[in-house]
């Protein structure tokens, strides 16, 4: 199976403005891949651009390619909607849907054409389990999803994400709303899941960089700086502005 | 000291007028109730009105406002809702919303008078529908739906935005995420808004005078087949509401007990405002705590 | 998700789904617009016919002060010269109403006085129309003859049921504007030693000024064109009153009144679809005058 993330001269415009600036980036399969740099470099942009959610915002365009294997995604010819399948996301503040605990995960399955009961509850089981949340809540499903922690509520959105079988999970600091317990609880998810699927995270926290990923993407003014395995991006540094930012000198 | 006097004077003012505006409320409230409900009787509520003599009463029109008030809503909703939807996440920024919502503001800001007119003109008298509970349904739908887009876009406005990248990010289709995502989400406040702007409709009268008409036929209340002609459900007779009954009875009323009808009538048509307000509020607090389950 | 054969159905499915929600959605808003432009040409075209095919002068129309269809006289004056006059009135009656109001729920006591009026507002705004026509008939009207010169009916009468029923459209916006005021704008002037009263005179009000104007159009529009209420209290008289005691007529219940009586497409009938095209027209003005102000309230 080559279904390589790849990025080839990637562009997003915000009307006149290029806010990311052509980036040439692979994502190795089955290992975390986390994106720094200082607030407004891009790096968010750039993750959305991934799964094209950028397409929803008024003035904004891309260019360039963006492959999984030999696919281009942003193509007009590929549908996002079959895109979105492939390509699951959580953002920074949970936003389960306004429904049961079982509804949220099996929406997108029964969307997508599951009707069997019996297979539902195969899924929702599942994606909890992966998520680490079945044991919490395996007796209280059809209760409201709003009425969890907003750590649990958070692995929920991730268990959503996976209903549907991603190939590739975008996470958009997803810890960064959470207290220290539950951010411990959702990077230990994260090296778990990786042994499955392509982890794209963007955190402003350099040692949670540190502890979750496999390899580091240092952005800065919407450019890839630097992009190594994460263990020579925090140790050795081949820019003195990856080193400065790392070191929080600024940002 | 002289500033500290005036602070006074000014509060005292204010608190003063204030008061009065509460007083004005209970003294109509009271009025209306204690003239009002000696009144109300199960005969009054149930029986035919009167010309001439003593002991008419409403029933024909109380039975035509509520069945007015359902055919409107059934026309309302569907067009409100769709509107409202629309400007709240399909219309652009651009002149065309600009226009469409400049629209919605002429259109909520005519009297209801000239709207009436309109459906005299239209609807009664060029599509020939008649003095009817149809074209009164049809002026009554034309005054609300401004207050319904309103309603509707406010409340899918009001839906945080992270729902809606949610379902976009599992490959949702817009109206799919609009249908099932949103929608319930903004539910509590379309309920709430859509049973106040039906208390708005349940007293109207300006607009029905010249379209849904002045008058009731004969009704045969044990006939509930909507195509026979005097049937209570056949929404192509003439029908004279709660509200414009109270007006005929004021300026042409006949019968001796005319003032005691106009406050019979009058509080009965309050008391069912009221009640949609509490409903309104009640219903709304309800099914938010339904969907948000929060205790 | 994996199986391809899935994903045109999918596709289709999801293409589907979106043609509906934007064809229905559509729909209804079309539905609005066709409302909209029927209504402004039907009342149009039946408003200018009264000019253009029964030839009465326009000047005559406006400005004639004798209504006397019988002699085909049809000065609209004294109707146009009776809402401007309820409706101004009504204004000037509630707007200092509406801003105390609003001041006691938001500066005096913030704490309970919003739980005390705004409900008290908002069932003010819900009573119909009639119920407000049927107290004034009952209470005001009788009040006004035992208190006044005249028979009670009269503009003043009119004047004091629209100024009740407008009072909730100029609270509730001036409620909201007062609200929205940052806080530091107040602390400021009691930092400086202010009274309350200095504050709310010499600050907030002043900050406020155009929504309370933008409330006092809105509810003048609103009682511009209010038709029953006025009309059982007014007398409908067909002159221009020299008392606010007597008995006189507006736009709005000379059409109220008239319009049943009288033959589609006669002259006297298309000058009452005159005056229903004024009501029209003034609607656009109000709706102007408010865009204006909040315009300038944005800046």
């Amino acid at each position: 199976m080559t279904d390589t993330l790849r990025t080839e001269n990637l562009k997003v415009y915000y009307g006149e403005h290029e806010a990311v600036k052509g980036i040439d980036m692979t994502f190795a399969e089955q290992s975390v891949t986390a994106l720094i740099g200082p607030s407004g470099c891009g790096k968010s942009t750039f993750l959305r651009s991934l799964n094209r959610m950028n397409d929803e915002i008024p003035g904004s365009r891309q260019t360039g390619n963006i492959w999984i294997g030999d696919k281009d995604i942003n193509s007009s010819e590929t549908d996002v909607t079959v895109l979105r399948q492939k390509i699951g996301m959580v953002w920074q503040r949970p936003n389960p849907f306004y429904k049961s605990i079982y509804e949220n995960i099996a929406f997108g399955p029964k969307y997508h054409g599951i009707k069997n009961r019996k297979q539902l509850d195969q899924i929702v089981e599942d994606s909890l389990r992966k998520a680490a949340l079945w044991d919490e809540v395996k007796d209280r499903l059809h209760t409201s999803a709003l009425s969890l922690s907003g750590g649990q509520q958070q692995r929920l959105c991730i268990a959503r994400a996976l209903s549907v079988n991603p190939d590739i999970l975008l996470l958009d600091e997803p810890a960064s709303a959470l207290d220290p317990i539950s951010t411990s609880k959702i990077e230990e998810l994260i090296g778990e899941l990786k042994k499955s699927l392509t982890i794209v995270i963007v955190t402003h926290n350099m040692q949670q960089a540190a502890r979750v990923s496999d390899f580091t993407a240092y952005f800065y003014l919407g450019s890839l700086m630097e992009y190594n395995e994460t263990s020579i991006i925090f140790t050795n540094p081949s820019k003195p502005n990856t080193q400065e930012y790392i070191s929080g000198r600024f940002g | 000291m002289k500033p500290k006097a005036a602070d006074k004077l000014a509060t005292g003012i204010i608190v003063f007028f204030a008061l009065l505006i509460v007083a004005v409320l209970l003294g109509m409230l009271g009025f209306i109730l204690f003239r009002g409900l000696s009144h109300i009787s199960w005969d009054f509520l149930t029986s035919e009105p009167q010309t001439i003599r003593e002991g008419g009463g409403i029933g024909p029109q109380l039975f035509n406002s509520l069945y007015l008030l359902i055919l409107t809503m059934i026309i309302t909703i569907p067009l409100g809702l769709g509107a409202g939807i629309y400007m709240a996440e399909y219309a652009k920024p651009n002149k065309l919303t600009d226009a469409i919502r400049l629209i919605v503001e002429v259109l909520s800001s005519f009297p209801s008078i000239v709207v009436g007119l309109f459906g005299l003109l239209v609807v009664v008298q060029q599509f020939d529908f008649g003095f009817s509970l149809f074209s009164g349904a049809i002026v009554l739908t034309i005054f609300n739906m401004p207050l319904m887009v309103r309603v509707t876009e406010q409340a899918f406005r009001s839906v945080p935005k992270e729902q809606k990248e949610a379902g976009l990010a599992m490959g949702l289709s817009k109206w799919k995420i609009i249908t099932s995502i949103l929608f319930p989400v903004a539910l509590p406040i379309i309920v709430t808004g859509t049973i106040l702007a039906a208390g708005r409709v349940f007293g109207e009268a300006a607009a029905l005078l010249f379209t849904a008409g002045m008058t009731t036929p004969h009704i045969n209340f044990s006939d509930w087949n909507p195509l026979h002609h005097n049937s209570p459900l056949n929404p192509f007779r003439p029908a004279e509401t709660l509200a414009v009954h109270i007006w005929k009875v004021n300026s042409e009323g006949l019968a001796p007990d005319a003032a005691q009808i106009a406050a019979g009538a009058s509080a009965v048509l309050v008391i069912l405002v009221l009640i949609f307000n509490l409903l309104a509020r009640w219903l709304g607090r309800a099914l938010y705590r339904k969907f948000t389950s929060i205790k | 998700m994996k199986s391809n054969q899935d994903t045109p159905l999918l596709l289709r499915k999801h293409r589907t789904e979106e043609w509906i929600g934007r064809g229905y959605t559509t729909i209804c808003v079309l539905f609005l617009i066709v409302i909209i432009i029927s209504i402004v040409y039907f009342v149009a075209t039946k408003g200018i016919s009264t000019f253009a095919i029964n030839n009465v002068s326009l000047s005559d129309f406006l400005f004639g002060s004798t209504w006397s269809p019988d002699d085909n006289k049809f000065g609209a004056l004294p109707f146009i010269y009776g809402s401007f006059l309820t409706s101004l009135l009504a204004a000037v009656i509630a707007s200092p109403l509406s801003v105390c109001a609003a001041l006691f729920m938001t500066e005096i006591v913030p704490s309970w006085g919003k739980k005390l009026l705004q409900p008290v507002i908002e069932l003010l705004a819900g009573i119909p129309s009639v119920v407000y026509g049927f107290i004034g008939l009952s209470i005001l009207v009788p009040f006004m003859r035992d208190t006044f010169p005249g028979q009670g009916i009269g503009v003043a009468a009119g004047a004091i049921v629209l100024s009740i029923m407008i009072l909730p459209t100029i609270t509730s916006i001036a409620t909201d504007a007062l609200g929205a005021l940052p806080r530091n704008l107040k602390e400021a002037s009691y930092g400086l030693g202010a009274t309350r009263w200095q504050t709310i005179y010499g600050v907030i009000i002043p900050t406020v000024l155009p929504s309370i104007l933008t409330g006092v159009v809105l509810g003048m529009a609103r009682a511009f064109g209010e038709a029953l209420a006025v009309q059982m209290v007014i007398g409908n008289a067909p002159h221009i009153p020299t008392s606010l005691f007597e008995s006189a007529s507006t736009l709005t219940s000379v059409i109220t009144l008239n319009m049943s009586n009288t033959v589609m497409g006669s002259v006297q009938n298309n000058a009452l679809w005159s005056m229903a095209m004024i009501l029209m027209l003034m609607t656009f003005v109000f709706v102007f005058v408010v865009r204006l102000l909040e315009r300038r309230h944005k800046l």
